[in-house]
């Protein structure tokens, strides 16, 4: 017998044996381990430079301008005195004589150091009228004369009226909701509450219903003329569905700016619009088409038809026509085989295309700002405004905030219902 | 496929309503892009239908004088720099995002996407307000570093759809026989994705070419673009000029993008013959 059998085995170099190949398996596998994690390393490697790029040029700025929203410490940095003359202060009627003498102080210093300008003015930002105030109470301080600064200031009546220490008092504190308060029309009152602010001060709320009105109104647009369009090139044979879908694609590539000054040619007084408008006897005389909303829609509409029609199209290019005809056979009226057979299947579509729109309508500013009349200006042309025209930054990152907010929870929606794969166009 | 094949009367009549709607969507659609076209060759100043007669002279304007040449220069130069940097930088992304060994792939792919989904008035006004920081405002390099962030989102998709098509074990083939990792690149992987890069490319070059919200928070007088001087011009006054401008940006665009839609189908017609 040369076979050994197994219970002829020596046992314990049987079991030095496993134990050496556990061993070898052990340190295989870590060897494997250790070879992923290179791997995984080196994949991160290759996309590390774009995503410190993007970090660079687009997450930190971004982050940066919303911070602005929330952080301020320009008043606080410029009137430390008076920071700490109103700790002790309740809040109720007109703070004790020190801070009125510590408030002197610190306007001083700041007109010695150049910055009473800039104090004058964020002061301004929550203390309308407070820009001259400050500006005048500086004078009066320089040129005082040996006048004590607390009698100068109890002279000035802006010093004691009520709201302005408050306000103040606020001020102080460099991480702030006023901002974001204010880009909503609200502000606290002096219970500490949360109020409205008065109507003749009230800007930004009917800046974004009127933003979410055009959104909505250009999105219901683009859907009305869209999907008949989707559903004829999906039903028509190849090579006709070929030419059609260029003429949509033809805008589609063109940029906004391109289409919108084609658009401020044709909404003239004496453009192709109202040409058209008059010979089909829809006006009796020539309308103020540019700078108006509905001008505006209508810009809207085309540049983003596509947008809304492409995600529909893609959609409704995947419905076999044999469906609608066992529909038929079965005994369906075109209009019950209609909405129960083919709109439940192109609603995703539809849903895509519609909240893609509506998402990118609420970020438009080009079209407004070279179509739109004064009152016609979106939320983005209002952020445009404070950066460039108020020097608000403030405002601006608090306007930008809420944009952003709005913007995001719909893609969040989108992402969540439909996917990240419908955003593909085409 | 419209008509069933014993069409009723409604029936038709529902059709032809239908074809005569869209007859008016299409007209809709490409009559305001196409208007600029002849308008831009009117010899005279107004927009006013019939044309006074034939003439290049707001072409000449556009190529010929110091303004726009210098806007035209400048365009070319940041979409020069973006599309390098957005094509290069995006690719060697996609092809760590095909990857399946990839770290959080399914968070990484969302934010590389948010360029194209924020507002970008809000990017450009951060983009103003951190670049002045660093020393980055009124140069090309801030214009072509927030024009990369716009680009790149394009290049990493299309190059990503190229990548679902190719076998890696054409890269595991080249190891083994020896190849370097960049040579298998060079020579294995590069040929058989170009189409993909080459049509990321094309939508880079696009973005920042007609981009215009940002150049005017970024640019000084020295660096306006193209689409900048033609935002400017539109606000100031309407000149023939303008359509001669519009004309060209229109016609670059489209070239590009029809070349990069014809390659990217190209790409995805390979993986479909591969399997």
């Amino acid at each position: 017998m040369s076979a050994m059998l197994p219970s002829e085995l020596d046992r314990p170099a049987l079991a030095r044996g496993r134990s050496a190949a556990d061993a070898d398996f052990k340190s295989a596998s870590a060897a494997i381990r250790r070879a992923e994690f290179g791997d995984r390393l080196r994949t991160l490697a290759l996309a590390a430079p774009l995503l410190l790029l993007l970090a660079l040029s687009f997450g930190i700025p971004i982050v940066l301008l919303l911070s602005r929203a929330v952080y301020d410490p320009t008043i606080a940095d410029a009137l430390p005195q008076t920071s700490q003359a109103l700790g002790e202060w309740n809040g109720q009627g007109l703070p004790a004589d020190a801070a009125f003498t510590a408030l002197a102080a610190d306007l001083r210093d700041n007109q010695a150091k150049g910055t009473a300008y800039e104090l004058a003015k964020a002061l301004n930002a929550r203390l309308p009228g407070a820009r001259s105030q400050v500006l005048k109470t500086v004078r009066q301080l320089e040129g005082a004369g040996g006048k004590p600064p607390l009698e100068i200031m109890k002279s000035v009546p802006f010093w004691s009226a009520p709201g302005t220490w408050p306000a103040i008092a606020n001020g102080t504190h460099a991480l702030t909701s006023f901002y974001l308060l204010s880009a909503l029309d609200l502000r606290w009152n002096a219970d500490g509450g949360i109020e409205r602010v008065p109507p003749e001060q009230a800007i930004f709320l009917q800046v974004f219903l009127r933003t979410f009105f055009v959104a909505a109104a250009v999105t219901l647009a683009t859907l009305l003329l869209g999907f008949p369009l989707a559903y004829l090139i999906s039903s028509v044979p190849k090579g006709l569905a070929a030419i059609l879908i260029v003429a949509v694609l033809l805008p589609f590539w063109t940029s906004i700016l391109v289409r919108t000054a084609a658009w401020t040619v044709l909404l003239q007084k004496f453009g192709l619009v109202n040409d058209l408008l008059l010979w089909l006897g829809f006006a009796t005389e020539r309308l103020d088409l540019m700078y108006s909303r509905i001008g505006l829609i209508i810009a809207m509409t085309h540049i983003q038809l596509p947008f809304t029609l492409l995600p529909i199209y893609s959609v409704m290019r995947t419905i076999a026509p044999s469906q609608m005809k066992a529909a038929y056979s079965l005994g369906a009226r075109p209009f019950t085989a209609f909405r129960r057979v083919y709109l439940p299947q192109v609603f995703p579509g539809v849903m895509a295309g519609c909240l893609l729109t509506f998402i990118l309508c609420l970020g438009y500013y080009i079209t407004p700002a070279l179509i739109g009349g004064a009152s016609d200006q979106l939320i983005s042309n209002f952020i445009a405004n404070y950066v460039n025209v108020e020097l608000n930054w403030e405002m601006a990152a608090a306007l930008s905030f809420i944009l952003l907010v709005f913007t995001l929870a719909l893609f969040g929606i989108f992402a969540r219902i439909l996917g990240l794969d419908r955003l593909k166009m085409v | 496929m419209l008509l069933s094949p014993y069409p009723t009367t409604g029936e038709r009549i529902r059709i032809t309503l239908l074809w005569l709607l869209c007859g008016m969507v299409i007209l809709f659609l490409l009559v305001p892009i196409l208007i600029p076209v002849p308008l831009s060759f009117n010899s005279g100043a107004f927009f006013i239908f019939p044309l006074e007669g034939l003439s290049t002279r707001w072409y000449e304007v556009v190529l010929g004088t110091q303004r726009w040449q210098s806007a035209i220069g400048n365009s070319l130069i940041v979409a020069f720099g973006t599309t390098v940097i957005a094509t290069v930088l995006g690719t060697l992304t996609a092809i760590a995002l095909s990857n399946e060994k990839f770290p959080g792939r399914r968070i990484v792919m969302p934010l590389l996407l948010s360029p194209l989904i924020v507002p970008v008035v809000i990017t450009a006004v951060g983009s103003y307000l951190f670049y002045a920081r660093v020393g980055l405002a009124s140069t090309y390099a801030g214009i072509i570093l927030a024009h990369t962030a716009l680009a790149s989102p394009f290049v990493v998709v299309t190059v990503g759809a190229s990548l679902t098509g190719f076998d890696r074990n054409l890269m595991r083939a080249a190891a083994i026989s020896g190849a370097k990792p960049l040579t298998s690149f060079f020579r294995v992987m590069l040929p058989l994705i170009l189409p993909g890069v080459l049509s990321g490319a094309a939508f880079a070059f696009v973005t920042s070419f007609d981009e215009v919200v940002v150049v005017q928070f970024l640019a000084s007088a020295g660096q306006r673009t193209m689409p900048l001087e033609m935002f400017i011009g539109l606000r100031e006054k309407l000149s023939p000029a303008i359509t001669a401008a519009a004309t060209l940006m229109m016609a670059l665009s489209i070239v590009l993008l029809v070349v990069a839609n014809l390659l990217a189908r190209r790409g995805q017609g390979r993986r479909a013959a591969t399997g």
